[in-house]
């Protein structure tokens, strides 16, 4: 879907986005590196339900929000990736552990 | 010159009230609103319908509160209909959390005087830590206790107000943007000079808020209104978690938190503070320790209404009659009376006397 451009030969992070372990290029925002990573399903909307990824790629559409390292609500395309980083997709409105009792990762 | 029934100045979410009730009694009414440059505390409220915890040494309030909450499910049911906007109302009940001992023991002795003054017609009982913890999962352990009354609910009070313009237009009522600056009786009728012209009626209700204050003298009635400020956090939409509004934190239907309940005398000025902010978001933090994760999307502050002993202000002038005023804090709750009984007393032209506790007569000198 996306390709880097030429010469552009990154030193690359380990994060872990929905339990999986990805190599992803260090440099990027978040949404960038998942979307090159091919992922394309970043959140459910909480009225419809239906399956979101990063539009704008400029914090204006909030439809790359993601749980990062636990926090909710996080605009993907406006965080630098960084080694380690825990992320989850966010179905709905973000839940602070007291709707549902679960704990996030 | 336009000329009407009924002229209500202020379009606030009380003025609108009385006014869609006018108009729906076949009354010819008029809306005379300042516009955005009002401190308009419609538009800054937390959105209770709060009964408990009002009223004590005076019951008619208490009395005319319950009177108003209880009315509002058909007030609501009425008003959807009309506007076709669902305003968020529900009655859960709600919860003042206590978080001293001390506060404790005040609400305990509040809650009895209350029940004790209105012949145990007021509802509300003292619940423990481990009754709000079935009822409210996620409290911290600041929380000792709480009041609850299955009397209190809430709404979106900025839906109310829209839904309100609808109706009342619906019902044929004519709202105007323009500010008053001038108000005259003679031979029975009132004149209001506006920024735009000039307007006529037979009566005239005051619901102008703080303005209120300025207007009354006009015609013979005296409101001594002060300004009370409030700030107010909003946090961006959560998943549901809080089933019951409290005094300090509530979960619309939409799902974002507001957080409330401060207290500041400084004169005319709707801004925020950081230090009030903070302050209301470490108490919120305290009660709901979950809520730290939140992110505050918008804060705000709003002018409270408020006589010298907290009530509201009914009356009609003596020398000029059929000049009323309906000056209250307490808009939101007082909606469904304000638009379902107080209209009625206009067109009649005699305030009942179940109303006379909250005449501007208690002021006066002796």
């Amino acid at each position: 879907m996306f390709t880097s451009l030429k010469g552009n030969q990154a030193k690359t992070v380990t994060v872990i986005f929905e339990g999986r372990e990805l190599s992803v290029r260090k440099g990027l925002t978040i949404a960038a590196a998942l979307l090159e990573a091919g992922i394309t399903h970043f959140r459910n909307a909480p009225v419809s339900g239906a399956a979101r990824a990063p539009f704008c790629m400029m914090g204006a559409c909030f439809d790359c929000l993601l749980i990062v390292d636990g926090l909710p609500n996080q605009q993907s395309c406006l965080i630098e990736i960084r080694e380690g980083m825990r992320l989850e997709r966010q179905s709905g409105s973000a839940d602070l552990i007291i709707a549902t009792g679960k704990e996030p990762l | 010159m336009a000329k009407y029934d009924v002229i209500v100045v202020g379009g606030g979410v009380i003025g609108v009230s009385v006014a869609y009730g006018l108009a729906r009694s076949g009354q010819k009414t008029a809306v005379l609103d300042e516009g955005d440059v009002a401190f308009r505390a419609a538009r800054g409220n937390f959105g209770l319908i709060w009964v408990q915890g009002k009223g004590v040494n005076c019951p008619e309030y208490a009395r005319w509160t319950r009177r108003s909450a209880d009315s509002w499910k058909h007030f609501t049911q009425e008003l959807e209909k009309l506007s076709g906007i669902n305003i968020g109302y529900c009655r859960p009940g709600g919860m003042n959390l206590c978080l001293s001992h001390e506060e404790m023991e005040t609400r305990t002795g509040l809650i009895a005087r209350l029940i004790d003054e209105s012949d145990g017609e007021f509802k509300g009982s003292m619940l423990s830590r481990e009754a709000i913890m079935e009822r409210l999962p996620g409290i911290g352990p600041s929380v000792l206790g709480a009041s609850f009354s299955p009397m209190d609910g809430h709404v979106n009070p900025l839906l109310l107000l829209r839904a309100l313009y609808s109706a009342f237009k619906q019902k044929g009522g004519d709202l105007r943007t323009e500010t008053v600056t001038d108000i005259s009786w003679r031979k029975s009728v009132f004149k209001v000079t506006t920024t735009k012209g000039e307007v006529s009626a037979n009566k005239i209700v005051l619901a102008a808020g703080l303005g209120n204050r300025k207007f009354a003298p006009k015609v013979g009635l005296n409101v001594p209104v002060h300004p009370e400020r409030g700030q107010i956090l909003v946090t961006e939409r959560l998943q549901p978690f809080l089933k019951y509004p409290t005094s300090l934190v509530r979960q619309t239907k939409e799902g974002g938190v507001l957080l409330g309940d401060s207290h500041e005398d400084v004169g005319f000025n709707d801004g925020t503070s950081p230090r009030v902010m903070a302050s209301i978001a470490q108490r919120a933090r305290s009660i709901f320790p979950h809520l730290e994760k939140a992110r505050i999307v918008r804060a705000w502050g709003a002018l409270r209404i408020l006589a010298p002993d907290g009530l509201p202000i009914y009356d009609q002038s003596i020398s000029c009659p059929g000049a009323f005023t309906a000056s209250s804090h307490s808009g939101v709750t007082l909606a469904a009376t304000h638009a379902l009984d107080f209209p009625k007393y206009v067109i009649e032209g005699a305030l009942p006397t179940q109303l006379n506790a909250m005449s501007e007569k208690r002021f006066h000198v002796h």
